[in-house]
């Protein structure tokens, strides 16, 4: 068993394909999910065109240019600009500040203001959308403070575990789980299918040790590093990204190997069905990772799937474990609260470590 | 003499297909027993059972005076196995190979030292301590895998085509392993496709589609199919059954 571990690391460190696998892509994966899939925007060039052109819509314009969400490129004179300002291509959206903005606002009429954006990326648009109303809104409180009362209802909104809504406090879990999933799978996957294609994987059953030991021996290298892995993208996270600790560390930790375990018991049932490196690899690659992304509520939100999509996102694994981790990290959950999703985790271990063995047996009798 | 492996009526079936066909031979202790047959013929299913690698459909097989279906631990205990692939690994170096065979066999590290040494001095690998198998020659990595296939003392060495790919000379040496672990007793149960390579055997037998089609010492057979070598009365098998299902 220990010269099976040695081995398995020497292994391990002398093929530099596995260490980038290991080290590189998680480190690499993680920076660019923080910073450039970032989908907060900010600095969205835009431009106004101010008909009114008094205090009030130049305070209206200041207000909308000082935001961080946007900076005000360029002030057009006339309608024309408009059409030509949005071919640049630069310019996403134009705020269109009418002549008699400033009298309806006075009479409290309700003042009209129109915004015309670039919808030829939809989610950019109608987040900058949101972003201008927000600030009209807000002009519109403070001006109406300062003028007369009407009783209006102000919702008051928090947001909260993340009460600036930044995406990396969205990305950080899927992250998390996809590289956990992605590395301890493929690898033990790899390395198993690696053993049957060289032939040593005959040598080893020839041998008088057992499989559960040949098992043991390729998978504890893999918990090892995983393990390492998960640490370093827990400890970026917090440094790089900000994320919050609300739970505790041990909790998520224990976890976190729990679901390594998960993974290196699909990645062993994913041996037991390729027989060479390059089966194991485009398994893993596609009955994992696309799933993982697309169902696990990482980057779609499940309640917006087609109900036999919601169905089958409930068995994939790394749904259960985002919602654990989101949950202790950012709600500050204790076990108590997140017990059913770690037994969900649990059981699944289960089924692959069994669906494996019963493999493996037959697979001795058929030879 | 002591049976080193008795086979009595084996089948092995793959579905609708007779990989071994009521396969009857026994081996004795310290002889050099040639397996021979063409490319499919089921030398390598034949070897993977004796090895434990494999269940048989039927029979009765004994290896090492133990049986195939309840003792398999026993059996792994007392044999060594060499594939055609070498399995030794690529990104080890020799001693790594070495230290991590011994390793699964549960040899203390003290004898594996002593081992190794002795095997190094053995194949004249001084030059090559340092290196990862990947590198070495083809005969030279041929040679080690036997060495290792052999670490624990096992009482039988199977081979499953050892020389496939690899040049005459190399060849002849690696025969010389062979004889000299013979003369130490032990039982060697060799696979080839090599026709010439059963002139150094004790005794061979030859598999045609599943079953065996001859077995005897190669003078013997050489005697009663009026041949003046293995390979004339392999093709004369390979033909005559061929022929009778046409």
């Amino acid at each position: 068993m220990k010269g099976f571990i040695i081995k398995e690391f020497l292994q391990i460190f002398r093929d530099y394909r596995s260490m980038a696998i290991l080290f590189g892509i998680p480190i690499a994966q993680i920076m660019l999910f923080g910073f450039a899939l970032n989908m907060d925007l900010n600095n969205a060039h835009i431009a106004i065109l101010d008909r009114a052109k008094d205090a009030y819509s130049i305070e209206f314009s200041n207000k909308i240019a000082s935001s961080k969400y946007f900076i005000l490129d360029q002030n057009i004179q006339s309608e024309k600009g408009i059409e030509a300002s949005f071919r640049k291509g630069k310019i996403k959206e134009v705020i269109i500040i009418p002549k008699d903005f400033t009298k309806k606002l006075m009479n409290g009429e309700g003042a009209d203001i129109q915004v015309i954006a670039d919808a030829s990326d939809p989610n950019t648009a109608s987040i900058l959308v949101n972003y201008t109303r927000a600030i009209a809104t807000d002009f519109q409180q403070s001006m109406q403070q300062n003028l007369k009362e009407i009783p209006i209802i102000i919702p008051q909104i928090r947001y909260r575990y993340n009460e600036s809504l930044k995406s990396v406090y969205m990305f950080v879990p899927g992250i998390f789980t996809i590289i956990l999933m992605l590395v301890s799978a493929m690898m033990t996957s790899i390395s198993i299918a690696r053993e049957k294609e060289l032939g040593t994987m005959e040598i080893l059953l020839v041998s008088p040790i057992k499989p559960v030991q040949i098992i043991m021996g390729k998978v504890l290298p893999y918990v090892m590093l995983s393990f390492i892995n998960a640490t370093v993208i827990l400890v970026l996270s917090y440094f790089v990204f900000g994320m919050p600790f609300n739970g505790s560390i041990t909790l998520l930790l224990t976890e976190g190997l729990l679901f390594i375990v998960m993974s290196l018991a699909l990645g062993i049932f994913i041996s037991t069905v390729s027989n060479s490196q390059q089966t194991a690899m485009l398994l893993s690659m596609f009955a994992l990772l696309l799933p993982t992304i697309l169902l696990s509520g990482f980057i779609f939100p499940i309640e917006n799937m087609p109900v036999i999509l919601q169905w089958i996102s409930n068995i994939m694994p790394s749904k259960w474990f985002i919602i654990i981790v989101k949950d202790i990290m950012l709600k500050g959950a204790n076990f108590m609260d997140v017990w059913k999703e770690t037994l969900i985790i649990i059981s699944m271990t289960l089924f692959f470590i069994v669906l494996s063995i019963k493999k493996f047996n037959i697979r001795l009798s058929e030879n | 003499m002591e049976t080193a492996v008795r086979v009595v009526n084996l089948v092995k079936k793959f579905g609708n297909f007779v990989a071994n066909d009521n396969l009857n031979f026994e081996v004795s202790k310290g002889e050099v027993f040639g397996f021979l047959g063409a490319n499919g013929a089921g030398k390598t299913t034949a070897i993977k059972i004796l090895c434990g690698l494999s269940k048989p459909t039927s029979g009765t097989v004994q290896v090492a005076g133990f049986d195939a279906y309840h003792q398999s631990e026993k059996i792994k205990q007392n044999i060594g196995y060499m594939s055609q692939k070498f399995s030794l690994y690529d990104d080890l170096t020799i001693k790594e190979n070495i230290r991590f065979y011994g390793g699964i066999y549960g040899l203390s590290s003290k004898f594996i030292k002593q081992k190794t040494d002795e095997y190094i001095t053995q194949l004249q690998l001084e030059q090559y301590q340092k290196r990862f198998v990947k590198d070495l020659p083809l005969g030279i990595k041929q040679k080690l895998a036997f060495s290792v296939a052999n670490i624990h003392n096992p009482s039988i060495i199977f081979l499953d085509e050892p020389t496939s790919g690899v040049d005459p000379i190399t060849r002849r040496q690696f025969w010389d392993l062979i004889y000299a672990e013979a003369h130490k007793g032990k039982t060697i149960f060799v696979s080839t496709h090599y026709m010439d390579e059963a002139e150094y055997c004790d005794r061979i037998t030859i598999m045609v589609d599943g079953k065996i089609a001859a077995l005897g010492t190669p003078n013997n057979l050489k005697r009663d199919y009026k041949a003046n070598n293995i390979s004339e009365i392999f093709l004369l098998l390979a033909r005559g059954i061929k022929s009778e299902n046409h």
